[in-house]
């Protein structure tokens, strides 16, 4: 392999991992607050790519507000699904809960299957997104140079409400201990909330930009990023946002130098993300970043 | 079935007995309540539709089904019984796709089976058809496998060795491609085959064993492909021959062309969708698919008569598919007629001598493989549409 290919795969893989780590950010921040795994995460995801999808097929909506309206309503949904499958068993012991996250996530997987049709849709790709540009020999598509950048901002954003603002604070405080933190007179309610907002639209804008960079919607597309930002995220080390960044842009790298490297391997490249797991979590409990902490799920 | 001349017998007994005790009377509210449905009761023949309705192949499944939910529509009825289709999803699985297949043989007993998309979830559904003794007739899985060795499976399309010959030849003496690279859906019998059997006839065609200069694999449903093309990038091949699905190599063809791969992209009848062409998009202009049917030129009066039903009724373009599907339902249809029954077994019998048969999608004779041999069309992508190219008859 000579150093063009090489250079040309590592852009290929921080593209996808930089893709990862945005969705594993909305998995590590649910964790982080309420000790939750939100398993309905990835199919929010895919809500947040269909709604996108049809602002613009059936509204003929231009792309950016079908954009904004799909995070917003996606938003909207997150913090129903907590209100709805997760707040009524917040006293019940975790497993309950964990298991109301799993039935929510076949619900709305066979929902999305009766409501958007199981054939798989084209996702309509607005011109700026599908140029292709060649920068120093190397051919990178335009949504490949978007997502980084998306993710980097967003980071941001994130890092500067959870340790810079007041409601950040608040959501600190309850990550540490809910009952503390009411005793303070936080208003837990809104402060969970408010995190599953930001979770949801993270996944919604998550959906969206894999919708740009794949162009095929299914109802069950969320199960497989779903599940390997799971893995990014507990990599990482869950609860720790820079650790589910590390997480999914390793997991990207991995994934595709198999590919690239060891061509014969290609069938087991999904193996090897699993194993990288339960490698990490053998020498390192609580993951790459993650702290030590008393009780886990 | 079994239930109903007892159930009948039952109800007659139960009225006779009312009358005989109490002859003025009307007779007990229970067997007349009993009796209706034992003389409404139609007899019908069952046929198991045996597809992928969701997951990876759901629009394959879907399609294939489009096709014989019309002919249902058209022809329902048989030997003056009501032909009833039972639909079974193989969720694109093949360990589902086995347990969809009992479902049909066991718990429902249909008469005969349509389906199912993909050669995999065929041959996962035949060892159960073959041990229920039920005739199955694949409509579109192009694997040899599906049918060797299973007394019980037919097919009304060609095989993949055929469409391995015709692709290779397309390739050389039409494209004059003297590179040719390979990337496969490694987890999918159909598209290993069909890799294998036009890279023995291309090498052997060029007589040069590096004339396949790579060959790269890829799984079901995966997305990303840019680590598999940048690898073959460096060969720099004429053409890159890709036969898997539909939303794949659409996928695979527009990153290709992302990474500034310009080489001409041939594959199967898989590609053979409208999503093919909506996920491709502007990337897909220009690439070649051998496949079953041209819906552009009718080639007899049945495929006249299925387009022309198919638009009226889907207000859409019908798919290859499509018309493989409706084809399958009438093959079964005339095997019922043959066989004056509606035993399994003698559908079977009746199926296997199924010769010149009319269908749409060109006439149908069952070798003593159970095959069908078919000419194979190709086609091109211009203007966001599937164009005829030529048809390939079979040697």
């Amino acid at each position: 392999m000579d150093l063009q290919t090489l250079l040309q795969q590592f852009v290929n893989a921080l593209s996808l991992g930089s893709l990862y780590a945005l969705l594993a950010i909305g998995y590590t921040m649910v964790y982080g607050v309420l000790r939750l795994i939100n398993f309905a995460h990835g199919d929010v995801f895919m809500i947040g790519g269909y709604l996108a999808f049809y602002g613009v097929s059936l509204f003929a909506m231009p792309w950016w507000l079908a954009a904004c309206l799909a995070v917003a309503l996606t938003t909207l949904f997150g913090v129903g699904l907590e209100r709805a499958a997760y707040r009524p068993l917040r006293d019940s012991p975790r497993i309950s809960i964990m298991i109301s996250a799993i039935g929510a996530s076949f619900l709305i997987e066979n929902l999305g299957i009766v409501l958007f049709d199981a054939r798989p849709k084209a996702f309509a790709v607005p011109g700026p997104f599908a140029a292709n540009h060649v920068i120093g020999g190397l051919h990178v598509a335009a949504v490949s140079l978007i997502i980084p950048v998306v993710t980097t901002v967003l980071l941001a954003i994130l890092l500067w409400i959870v340790y810079r603002t007041k409601t950040g604070m608040a959501m600190r405080a309850v990550s540490t201990d809910i009952e503390a933190a009411r005793l303070m007179a936080i208003d837990v309610d809104r402060i969970v909330s408010i995190t599953f907002a930001i979770g949801s639209a993270l996944a919604a804008i998550g959906g969206i930009l894999w919708a740009l960079k794949y162009p095929r919607l299914e109802p069950l597309m969320g199960i497989m990023p779903g599940l390997k930002c799971f893995i990014a995220a507990v990599v990482g080390g869950i609860g720790s946002i820079a650790g589910a960044v590390l997480g999914g842009l390793l997991l990207g790298v991995i994934e595709l130098m198999t590919v690239a490297v060891l061509p014969g391997l290609t069938g087991y490249k999904d193996a090897f993300a699993f194993i990288l797991l339960i490698a990490v979590l053998l020498v390192r409990p609580a993951g790459l970043l993650g702290k030590n902490q008393g009780e886990k799920v | 079935m079994k239930i109903v001349p007892y159930f009948a017998l039952a109800a007659i007994a139960a009225i006779s007995v009312g009358l005989a005790s109490c002859s003025k009377e009307t007779p007990p509210a229970a067997a007349k309540k009993e009796a209706p449905p034992a003389v409404a009761k139609k007899e019908v023949i069952k046929i198991g539709v045996f597809e992928p309705l969701t997951g990876a192949n759901g629009a394959g499944g879907a399609d294939e089904y489009d096709g014989v939910k019309l002919a249902n529509k058209l022809f329902p009825e048989v030997l003056g019984k009501k032909i009833e289709l039972v639909v079974v999803d193989n969720k694109s699985d093949k360990v589902e796709a086995a347990n969809a297949a009992t479902v049909l043989a066991q718990k429902e007993k249909v008469n005969a089976v349509i389906g199912s998309w993909g050669s995999s979830l065929s041959m996962s559904g035949g060892p159960v058809f073959a041990e229920a003794k039920i005739p199955a007739v694949a409509v579109s899985a192009t694997n040899p496998a599906v049918t060797l060795g299973n007394e019980y499976y037919f097919r009304v399309c060609f095989l993949d060795p055929f469409q391995g010959v015709v692709g290779a030849t397309y390739a050389f003496e039409t494209l004059k491609a003297k590179k040719v690279a390979i990337i496969r859906e490694v987890s999918n019998d159909y598209s290993v085959g069909l890799a294998k059997f036009f890279a023995d006839s291309f090498v052997k065609l060029t007589g040069d064993a590096a004339s396949i200069v790579a060959t790269a694999d890829y799984n079901t449903g995966d997305q990303d492909f840019t680590a598999q093309l940048t690898n073959i990038k460096q060969f720099g091949p004429d053409a890159i021959f890709a036969p898997g699905n539909y939303t794949e190599s659409a996928l695979i063809i527009k990153q290709a062309r992302a990474l500034g791969i310009d080489a001409q992209f041939i594959g199967g009848d898989t590609w053979d969708y409208n999503v093919f062409l909506d996920v491709g998009g502007q990337a897909v202009e220009g690439a070649v698919l051998s496949t079953f049917f041209a819906n552009d030129v009718p080639i007899n009066k049945t495929s006249e008569a299925f387009l022309k039903s198919f638009r009226e009724e889907y207000k859409k373009e019908p798919p290859a598919v499509a018309a493989l599907g409706y084809d399958a339902y009438l093959v079964i249809l005339d095997a019922i007629k043959r066989a004056n029954s509606d035993d399994p077994q003698k559908i079977r019998d009746a199926l296997a001598q199924t010769k010149d048969f009319e269908g749409s999608a060109g006439s149908i004779t069952i070798n003593a493989e159970r095959n069908a041999d078919k000419a194979a069309v190709f086609k091109t992508v211009k203007d966001g549409k599937f164009i005829f190219l030529t048809t390939v008859k079979p040697q």
